[in-house]
């Protein structure tokens, strides 16, 4: 097995780790990780598979296999942005709603305060 | 049976001016079946906003996360729903929209029926225009509005606005957040709302800023004309 394969199995064991660790404790929640499990896997088959990528390279027409890396990750990266921007954007939504509902039970609460000191 | 009145104030940093208006809002004498109120929404201000509007008489929504003014709006709206207001006026608290008027949007409303009544800086001689870059920036959203609409609306950047219920019950499900005032004529259309245009007379701003600043207002354009093309092409709610 060459060095550079070693390195790249050792990298995805770490990475495998500090994502199993960020879930653990709570920091990840499961369905984005989906994403992060599903890279790794990827990258440990092609590091056990060298041979891999120039029969991938040939299968798709792409002459030299490195752009096919590129191509595909770079799409992948711009897929898994735009998914990140919809989160956001729920979020965001959420927040929206959340602080509109705050401010209005605030002002009931505010007025009950002062109706029950009218009251005294 | 009389009619209740929610007079919406969108806030950020109004602190010099909203005393003005409130002094003048709560002097105002409206026709006898109707009962007014004022809510003032407070989107997170860094001033003395809350604590000087909570001096007056009005109800008082203040917002720990600043929403622009399209959440701010919002918030007056599902205020006026949930306690069964007929009709909503948003005025903006800087006091460009001149609580006078507003008896020309209630007697629209009542005259024409229409669900929406906008306070129109266009139609009528006088008062404060605006800047040059601005008003190319009004007859766009104009062209754009007729386009999608089919309705000639002169003043779509009017944030001087009467909503009936049914108004507001749209608005309270779904309201563009951060420029909502021509993008917001193009779901009441497809709602199938009418929408009434009446002139009104608007001063200068009193103090504070313009939420369009002339840096950002490509940023405007671009964003609003893509919520309104996206609010046009999505089906009514």
């Amino acid at each position: 097995m060459a060095r550079i394969q070693l390195i790249t199995i050792a990298i995805n064991i770490l990475f495998i780790a500090y994502i199993s660790r960020l879930i653990i404790k709570g920091k990840l929640r499961e369905e984005y990780a989906i994403v992060w499990c599903i890279c790794t896997f990827v990258l440990i088959l092609f590091s056990f598979w060298r041979g891999g990528l120039d029969v991938m390279s040939k299968l798709f027409g792409v002459f030299e296999p490195p752009n096919l890396v590129f191509t595909g990750f770079i799409f992948i990266i711009l897929i898994y942005l735009l998914h990140l921007s919809v989160v956001s954007s729920k979020a965001q939504h959420s927040i929206t709603r959340l602080t509109q509902e705050l401010a209005m039970l605030k002002e009931k609460m505010e007025k009950a305060e002062k109706e029950e000191h009218i009251g005294n | 049976m009389s009619k209740k009145i929610l007079i919406i104030i969108p806030c950020y940093n109004e602190g010099n001016s909203i005393p003005l208006i409130l002094e003048q809002l709560l002097h105002l004498k409206l026709p006898y079946h109707y009962q007014m109120e004022i809510a003032v929404v407070n989107d997170c201000s860094t001033d003395d906003t809350k604590m000087v509007a909570g001096l007056y008489p009005v109800v008082l929504l203040d917002l720990l996360v600043n929403l622009g003014i399209g959440g701010a709006v919002q918030t007056g709206f599902l205020y006026a729903q949930q306690n069964g207001f007929d009709i909503a006026i948003q005025l903006d608290g800087d006091g460009q929209h001149p609580p006078a008027e507003l008896h020309k949007l209630i007697n629209q409303h009542k005259k024409t029926g229409a669900n929406v009544v906008i306070g129109s800086r266009f139609l009528d001689e006088g008062g404060f225009k605006s800047s040059f870059a601005r008003r190319i920036g009004i007859r766009y959203f104009h062209w754009l509005n007729r386009i999608l609409t089919g309705k000639s609306i002169y003043d779509s950047t009017s944030g001087f606005r009467l909503f009936d219920r049914k108004a507001i019950d749209i608005a309270c499900v779904k309201y563009p957040d951060e420029y909502p005032e021509p993008a917001s004529l193009v779901l009441f259309s497809k709602a199938g709302l009418s929408i009434e245009e009446v002139p009104v007379t608007m001063k200068e701003r009193l103090a504070g800023k313009s939420s369009i600043s002339n840096f950002s207002s490509i940023y405007y354009c671009v964003k609003v004309t893509i919520s309104m093309l996206f609010i046009f092409i999505r089906k009514p709610y």
